[in-house]
């Protein structure tokens, strides 16, 4: 039988980690965000122009879905508008937890420039947001950095999806 | 004695305006005799009382009485060869006349031409709907009706097309404001959680430049930083002064080291 | 009828089965396929659309009452928001609308980097097309290409303007900035790519056996039919109509440039996407004649019209009377004179027109966009009847509407 030359007992030598379950969990959670594809208005453009050729989300682990039942974060770009609005919360409702979202451009975080009768005034009053992402409409690496912003509020989270405070509507 | 504020009109008006001003008119020219457009203005006589035509920047604009829609723009189109309808929308004087004013906007391809039918009907009147002559007309008198209110006799569909069913309101009349009613402001929450839950949602924020100094969870507090979600207590404000990094903090009146050491 | 508890909520697409063997199915609002917020309501007959439906209204944020509560230059970066992937196309007709009104011409330099512009957010604005088409029928590959090429377009205008989407890069009376220095020899760079890359395209979809079923004989429309709905720009011309605006009716300088109008007889989505590909080499070609034109040009780029538009920011700073017309413009607005207008021009998607009825104050009484894909959308209904539930993606992909000028 071979000699093998690796002291397993020294320093990073045995095939063993040691971590805590919540880091565990996080690390799976965080490196393997699976979008919504849930394009409203023109951040929509900027979110497909994200996962095309140039800007690449593949890369982070993000493969953008068509079903909310596969999805761990809904992307909402654009406006909503009150029309939708119920659709929004149905989506959101039908993603299994643990779910997160982004809140791309300024239409969905405040209703930005649409100060109108039609548009919601902020997607925060429909489901929780957890990234709002500012711009009008916020270039594809912006939303690259807001995912990698979630991915770091999720190594921190427990992954006791209970015990993690949110701000949270119903 | 509080201002009166006229509700018939509650859009945006300028804040001030000069006290001779007297709002010029665009030029507009009569139809020429022996072109296009004369004929056009001969066809749609024969079948209506012309009240006015003209030539406005490049198009013919043609007022009609409203009963007579339909048939006008039947002729138009066989007649003058008038094979498109591009638009169809309303305007609203009612705050000045009691009318809406509607019109039709109609191009002929073979001669480049375009013109547009205007004709003026009451609050409570109808038009008749011209779907049979143009199918674009569908959609076009669906917004019409869902914007204004205007009803177009015998369309096949009638029915709120950009706003949803149970809205209510007609958003492009001049009696509706630009941030809607109290129908409007409430909707989503309504629709989704329920009237109960007007009070954990909170009214809408419409004041784009709203900052809650006390809100530390939303906004920054250069200054007076305190940890996130901190509750603060506005009689005791501890000021935290902004803090520059020495190291990196240039005297320029010090003079330049670099050359003390060379002296 | 369900009976709805708790346990078991109410499902719509439960009772969407009939007796009559039909089913109804709901696509969308939120659907990969539906280019925006499109809900469409199908009746199906085993695989056949019996009955369509389209709703609309998802994307509705009241942007023509925006237009009557904004001044006429402050509305200008909302029109960036109708057609959001040309939306330099929308800025154009806002402008050309206004202008008409006002009476006034942009200068010449002005004239030439608009209409370079325009033609690039054609360009862009096809390759988009193309892309999400290719996407929709399961080309997955073309969209990678067809994307990486739009970068480069998108670079050029934000090179111009410092925004890849919302350009708001022309404005009432001409343009904002000159065009910055080499600007010309990267786009020459990239007109001189094109048309290899375009090869490329047609070189996987044309002749390809899978694109050819998917597209031939798929969303036939009639030229009679195509009047009659309002169809315009591809639509009509895949028609076999003959009518562009830019030819027919030309704004801008297409009046002295040559270029030819792509049209296509077969009436069918395979015929409209070898039109757009035809139109993306026109755009070019303009775009080629323009750049010598450009050095020809005074470096004027604003009109002068001192009622409506302020003077240059070195004269602002510099005379009196031109910081006071700022002021009083920037704070009052420009109040054009009493009348109506509509001016069309031709956006990639098709006829874009703004009708503005002004009554003498800073704010539009009425502003109404004629939005191309609100027609073609309409259009959807019956379009797609009678064909199969697999094809709808393709039909909606060839009418390449965008849900921000529908709904506005």
């Amino acid at each position: 039988m071979a000699q093998h030359q690796v002291n397993y007992a020294s320093a990073a030598g045995l095939p063993i980690a040691l971590t805590t379950v919540d880091h565990l969990v996080n690390w799976g959670r965080s490196n393997s965000l699976w979008p919504l594809t849930y394009g409203l208005a023109c951040c929509a453009i900027e979110m497909m122009a994200s996962g095309a050729s140039r800007y690449d989300f593949d890369r982070l682990g993000t493969i953008f879905r068509a079903s909310p039942r596969q999805a761990d974060v809904m992307v909402l770009a654009g406006t909503l508008s009150k029309k939708h609005a119920e659709f929004a919360r149905r989506l959101y409702d039908q993603m299994a937890e643990p779910k997160w979202v982004i809140s791309m451009g300024s239409c969905a975080n405040t209703g930005g420039m649409f100060n109108t009768y039609a548009t919601v005034q902020g997607v925060d009053r429909i489901i929780p947001v957890d990234i709002y992402l500012p711009g009008c409409a916020p270039r594809p690496e912006t939303l690259q950095y807001a995912m990698m912003m979630l991915q770091k509020k999720i190594r921190r989270e427990s992954a006791d999806m209970k015990k993690n405070t949110k701000q949270r509507i119903v | 004695m509080r201002k009166y504020t006229p509700k018939d009109n509650v859009q945006k008006k300028a804040y001030y305006t000069d006290r001779f001003w007297v709002a010029p008119r665009v030029p507009t020219s009569d139809v020429e005799a022996g072109s296009h457009y004369a004929k056009v203005v001969e066809t749609v006589s024969k079948y209506t009382t012309v009240t006015n035509s003209r030539i406005e920047i490049g198009q013919l604009v043609v007022q009609i009485e409203a009963k007579d829609n339909f048939t006008v723009i039947k002729a138009l189109r066989d007649e003058c060869g008038y094979a498109m309808c591009s638009e169809i929308s309303a305007v609203d004087y009612l705050a000045q006349d009691g009318e809406f004013e509607v019109f039709y906007q109609l191009l002929n391809l073979n001669e480049a031409k375009r013109m547009r039918v205007v004709c003026r009907i009451g609050e409570n009147e109808a038009v008749e709907s011209i779907v049979p002559l143009f199918k674009s007309a569908n959609f076009a008198e669906r917004e019409m009706f869902d914007m204004f209110g205007i009803k177009a006799n015998n369309h096949p569909f009638l029915k709120r097309i950009l706003m949803p069913d149970d809205w209510v309101g007609h958003p492009l009349r001049k009696t509706y404001p630009l941030h809607g009613d109290e129908a409007a402001a409430w909707y989503e929450v309504d629709k989704i959680f329920g009237k109960e839950y007007r009070d954990i949602v909170g009214p809408e924020n419409r004041d784009q430049s709203r900052v809650d100094r006390y809100d530390s969870q939303r906004f920054a507090r250069v200054g007076y930083e305190v940890p996130f979600g901190a509750e603060i207590d506005p009689e005791n404000e501890q000021k935290t002064p902004i803090e520059y990094s020495t190291t990196f903090m240039t005297d320029y009146n010090a003079g330049s080291t670099q050359l003390k050491k060379r002296k | 009828m369900q009976v709805t508890n708790k346990l078991t909520p109410f499902f719509e697409n439960l009772n969407f089965e009939r007796d009559d063997n039909t089913m109804v199915i709901n696509f969308g609002p939120q659907h990969p396929s539906a280019h925006g917020q499109l809900r469409l309501v199908l009746e199906l007959d085993g695989e056949l659309v019996v009955k369509a439906y389209p709703d609309i209204g998802y994307l509705h944020r009241g942007i023509e009452k925006m237009g009557e509560n904004m001044t006429y230059n402050e509305f200008l970066p909302t029109t960036d928001r109708l057609d959001y992937i040309a939306s330099t196309a929308n800025n154009y007709a806002y402008a050309l609308a206004v202008e008409k009104l006002l009476d006034i011409q942009a200068p010449r330099r002005a004239q030439v980097i608009r209409t370079m512009l325009l033609e690039l957010n054609r360009i862009i604005s096809h390759l988009f097309f193309l892309a999400t088409h290719a996407l929709d029928v399961g080309a997955m590959s073309v969209f990678l290409y067809a994307f990486r090429e739009r970068e480069f377009a998108m670079d050029l205008m934000e090179d111009y303007c410092g925004a890849r989407l919302t350009h708001s890069a022309v404005r009432i009376g001409g343009v904002p900035l000159d065009l910055p220095a080499g600007w010309l020899e990267n786009l020459s760079k990239f007109l001189a790519k094109l048309p290899e890359e375009i090869q490329t395209y047609e070189d996987l979809l044309t002749e390809n056996r899978i694109w050819k079923m998917r597209l031939e004989d798929v969303g036939v429309l009639a030229p009679e039919e195509a009047l009659s709905w309002g169809c315009t720009g591809p639509m009509l011309r895949g028609s076999g109509i003959k009518y562009d605006i830019r030819k027919e009716e030309p704004y801008e300088l297409y009046g002295e440039l040559d270029f030819d109008i792509p049209v296509a007889d077969t009436n069918d989505s395979y015929g409209r996407y070898r039109l757009y590909m035809e139109e993306m080499k026109q755009s070019a070609r303009i775009i080629k004649q323009l750049i010598p034109m450009y050095a020809k040009t005074e470096p004027q780029l604003m009109a002068h019209a001192p009622k409506y538009i302020s003077a240059p920011k070195e004269e602002i700073m510099t005379q009196n009377y031109a910081l006071m017309q700022h002021f009083v413009l920037v704070t009052q607005g420009m109040r054009p004179p009493k009348g109506e207008v509509y001016a069309p021009t031709e956006s990639p998607k098709g006829e874009l027109g703004f009708y503005i009825k002004s009554e003498g104050e800073p704010y539009a009484y009425r502003l109404k966009c004629r939005a191309p894909s609100f027609f073609h959308t309409g259009l959807l209904q019956e379009l797609l009847v009678g064909t199969y539930l697999a094809d709808v993606v393709t039909i909606i992909g060839s009418t390449n509407i965008v849900f921000g000028e529908v709904d506005r």
